[in-house]
Formats: C-alpha cells, structure tokens, sequence
C-alpha cells in the first residue's frame, strides 16, 4: 500500500483538500452531517499555521470568510442546508465583492430544519443564486471521498483563477461514508497575485472593498463584468462524465452520490443487455448543457435521477430542448433509490 | 489646525451637525499619531456611515449590516500584523449585528470598534433604534418610545464590559470641544491597546444626528448634555 493511500470519511478529505489547497482559514458552525469537517480544520489549521475559529452563527462564520478573503488569504466554510441558508447573505457579498472562497453544503433533508439524512434538494439555491442578485457560485459535485480530497482542492483554484467563490454541493452520504483515498504527494496549490487584497496600503494606494455602487450606471457595469466572467467560466470549466452515450437508448442523468447508484444501475441494465448511457455533471454551475445536448442525436430519452422533488431536471428540459423525451424519477425528505428502483424506471421506459 | 493625512479632503455627504465627520477626523488624526495608516484595514458599517471609505486614505472593506465584527475577526486572524477596526451605528452594532460584537468582544479579538450611537436608524429614515431614548419620537414611535411597548434602550458598553475579553471601554460624545477632546484621547487609547496587543477595545461616540431629532445642530448638541449623556455615563466603563 502506498504511504499516502488513507482511508477517510468524506468530510474529512474535502478538509485534507482545503489544507493542501493551502487553505489558511477556517470559520463554522456545527451542523450534522458535516461535523467531522469543523473538527478536522480544527486540528489541520493547527498544525499548518492557519486560523481556525468556531464562530457563533452561520452568518458570522461567512463574513469571517469575507474577511480573510478580503485580505488575500484562502478561506473556507462549510455548513449543511439549514445553514447555508443562512449562509446567504454573506455568500451574495462574497459573489459582489468578487471575492474568492470556498463553501462545502454537505445537504441534509428540507425543507426547514428537515432531517440529517442525504438530500439533493438544495440543487436550485446552490446553483441559480440562492442570496440575493445575478449573481453565480461555481459549484462542484463530488461523488467519491477521493473526489471530495480532488474537487475541494480544484475549487480553491477555480474560486482565485475567477475571484468568485466555489461551492463543493455534497450530501449526508458522502460526508459521512468511509473510503480508502490516495493523497497525491505533488498536489501543487497554483499561486495567484491578489492586486486587489486588503493588506494595508504600504507603498501603495489605498484599496477599497465593495458591493455598493451608487453612481449613476456603476452597478449596472459592474454586473455586465461578472456576467462577462460567468460566460467565460461556462465556457471554460464545464465539466462532467459521460458512459455509454453514444448507443444509448436510454441515458441516465445524476449527480454527486446519486450518480454513483445511477452507475451500478446502469452497469447492471448493460449485463442485461439494455442499452443505457449516463451522464454525470461534475460541474453543476456551469451545466453540462452542450453534452446532454449533443448526445440527444444518439438517444431520445433521458432519465434523471435526483434526491429532490425535481430540480436539477429542469436544466436537463433546457438543454435536451424538446429533442427527446425527459423523464423524472425522484425521492426526498433524505430518501435514497437505490440501484433496483433506478433499473426498474429505466425498463419501464424502454 | 493641520488635516490628518488618512483623511481624505474631499466634502462629505453628512447632514449639517451631524457628528460623523468629527468621529471620521478623530479616527483619522489617531491613526497618524501613531504612523500606523499604512498597516490599518477598517470595515465600514452599512447605514449613514456607509461610504467612509470615500472620505478614509486606507484599505477599508464593508460589511453585511451588522456583521462587520466578524468581517474584522477573519481579517485580523489571517493578518495579525495589521490594525483592524470597525466603525459602527447603534442600528449596525446594537440590533442586526448583537450577535457579532458580543461574540468578538468575549473572544477577545484584537480589533478596536468605534460605535456610533445617536439614537436613530439616519441612513433608513429616522426609525427607532435600540438605543433611542424613553420618550424618543422617530418614525416607527411616533408618540415616542414606550419602555412598556418597545423595551428599554440598550446599555451596549455596560453589556459588554462585563466579559473578560473586553479590555477597554469608554463613552465619549462630540458635542462640544471640550468632549471632543476627550473622545481624541479615548480613540487614541482604544487604538493604543490594539497596537499593544491587548485586546478588544471598544469606544462609544455619542453623535447628534439633527435631522431625525428635528432640531437645530446647536439644539441637537445641547440634548446630546442634558438629556442623552444622563441616560448614558460618559467615561470609563472599563479599562484593564
């Protein structure tokens, strides 16, 4: 076994993922199922030098990111539904001030206080805005504990490379689950100068942070730049994976841990002889829209799969555009398909 | 009289008597006794005091209101090297963001908070705030404030002297030169402990805000003495 193979909980390797990324601070508040993340920045900033504070509410914890963030440090802070709704009106700010950090919702069953089991049904607030004004996160979806150590560790890149804060969307299931991991030992953080950070104005002029723009047109041009910067973000960082799409009667879309059972569904359907494809966002803002696009000239019908009541589907509606037939098969309130569920909609639909 | 060089020369958008433009200069003048404008970061408050980063000759962010302490605390932690500061209002420190300066002050952060208190939400419109007076006509209490109907008004620096992470608070007003004196040597200070490294430290500024007190500047300053400054004790509330 190699020296850096480990194994560890989901909520643990986003936290090893932040660390190496270079994270120098951490701010939360405890919620289940994401635990295990507070605690492990608490011990890892320790040992590397960050800063790590337990803060007092969802809404200080966020602004604490604002404010190392805004003084040129990598932040973090991770929540679970409930709170990251409360999470909001900072991560509006963030989006405003153009300032980068990285937010982990590991999601629980809504609405309201809801449950602790694994949900998807803060899909719509993670990737259409979620505070107030245009305004988009970057937004990751991790389906492995390996993935959680890689996507948190691309999402602090992502987050400088734009200056736009990055959401890693995970659930309950995979915070919490346990999986052997490989450490990479030359994950090299990508250095990014911050002309724009508060570090006192030392041989320089003075700097200033904000979202209020008064003058007449100011923030209108300032929300056309950022629109400029999300086109190029859609246009350069989409990502997703595709199986089987080009013979497919039937192609599965699902995300995060949801796409994994979507896979052994799908791999069970092909022992069957079926003919079922996947796509599995990576990237759900930007979405995957060319690629669910273009497969619809080898496939007429499309299966989602969502721990929601339907949310991510209507991206898939858009994208397929009346080209094929878009089907919806859903649980909630914490409820997971399991493989059986999911191959027994696709024969129904075949 | 020589100008701070952290203070921008510009004009301000500040009603006439309002007291923010002294608060801003005294701020400002305490910085450059103690050369350190190069090393400050402040977080601007949202309400009246909201564009202070237009009128400061230092880095300043802002803050979601009331939530500027802890803008301030991930500031300092990540660069312990720099002098933080907030500026606040009674509407920003004493309502929205309770929450926020309680818990900076009991952590002990190394930050110095300048609050303004002048009774009144100005920037919104002249609501009521926590710290209005019994009595007080604003647009939300329009027969004044009823201690019966509204609660009491909130006594901030007595709040918060007692936690041990607080190391220095004082009441000063501007009213006349002889407090506005009195409010340079109590910035100075609260900055003064920051820079010695030893904790949080807070300074209430009574202000007169004369247009939501429907009164003239000198009527304005006047209550500021006789009736402002009797519910609220100008002084040291705490010092260690």
């Amino acid at each position: 076994m190699s020296k850096n193979k480990v194994l560890m909980c989901g909520n643990e390797a986003c936290g090893e993922g932040a660390v190496i990324a270079g994270c120098k601070f951490y701010a939360g508040y405890p919620i289940t199922p994401q635990n295990e993340l507070i605690s492990y920045m608490a011990k890892r900033l320790n040992e590397t030098g960050g800063a790590f504070v337990q803060a007092e509410s969802e809404l200080a914890a966020i602004s604490m990111v604002f404010g190392a963030s805004a003084a040129g440090e990598r932040a973090m802070t991770s929540s679970s539904s409930p709170g990251i709704s409360l999470k909001q009106e900072g991560i509006s700010y963030l989006a405003a001030c153009e300032l980068p950090c990285v937010i982990v919702n590991m999601q629980r069953g809504g609405p309201g206080l809801g449950n602790i089991a694994p949900s998807q049904g803060d899909y719509f607030q993670s990737v259409k805005g979620g505070g107030h004004g245009d305004y988009k996160l970057i937004v990751l979806a991790p389906m492995s504990v390996q993935e959680l150590l890689d996507l948190t560790f691309l999402a602090f890149d992502l987050a400088d490379k734009y200056r736009n804060p990055a959401l890693i969307l995970g659930d309950g299931l995979l915070g919490q689950m346990m999986e052997p991991l490989t450490i990479p030992s030359d994950m090299q953080p990508k250095h990014y100068d911050k002309p724009w950070a508060l570090t006192g104005c030392r041989d320089r002029a003075p700097r200033i942070i904000r979202s209020l723009l008064l003058g007449e047109g100011a923030l209108e041009e300032h929300n056309r730049h950022m629109q400029e910067k999300f086109r190029t973000i859609k246009e350069t960082e989409t990502r997703s994976q595709s199986f089987h799409t080009k013979d497919a009667d039937i192609i599965l879309v699902a995300y995060g841990s949801v796409a994994r059972i979507a896979k052994a569904a799908m791999e069970a359907a092909r022992a069957k002889g079926l003919k079922v494809g996947l796509i599995r966002p990576i990237t759900l803002w930007p979405f995957p829209d060319k690629t669910i696009e273009d497969s619809c000239a080898a496939t007429k019908k499309f299966l989602v799969v969502e721990m929601s009541a339907g949310q991510m589907v209507e991206d898939v509606r858009l994208a397929v555009n009346g080209k094929a037939k878009v089907e919806f098969y859903g649980r909630m309130g914490g409820g997971i398909p399991c493989e059986e569920e999911i191959l027994e909609r696709v024969e129904a639909l075949l | 009289m020589p100008n701070p060089a952290s203070l921008r020369m510009v004009d301000n958008h500040y009603c006439a008597g309002c007291g923010h433009g002294i608060i801003h200069r005294l701020v400002c003048e305490a910085i450059d006794e103690y050369g350190i404008r190069e090393r400050v970061i402040a977080v601007a408050p949202v309400g009246c005091a909201v564009i202070a980063y237009d009128y400061w000759d230092f880095d300043v962010t802002e803050a979601a209101h009331g939530r500027t302490p802890a803008v301030a605390t991930g500031i300092k932690r990540v660069r312990p090297g720099n002098i933080v500061f907030t500026y606040q209002g009674d509407g920003d420190l004493a309502a929205i963001g309770t929450a926020e300066i309680v818990h900076a002050a009991n952590r002990g952060e190394n930050i110095t908070v300048i609050f303004v208190n002048n009774g009144v939400y100005g920037m919104t419109g002249g609501q009521m705030a926590p710290t209005t007076l019994a009595g007080q006509k604003t647009s939300t209490t329009i027969y004044g404030r009823s201690l019966r109907r509204e609660g009491y008004p909130l006594k901030i620096l007595e709040m918060l002297a007692v936690l041990p992470g607080v190391k220095y608070a004082e009441r000063v007003a501007v009213n006349s030169s002889h407090e506005v004196l009195r409010a340079k040597r109590a910035i100075s200070k609260a900055f003064k402990m920051q820079i010695d490294g030893k904790g949080f430290s807070i300074v209430e500024v009574l202000s007169m805000c004369p247009t939501y007190w429907g009164m003239t500047p000198i009527q304005a300053a006047d209550r500021i003495k006789n009736e402002v400054a009797t519910f609220y004790p100008l002084g040291v509330i705490k010092s260690c």
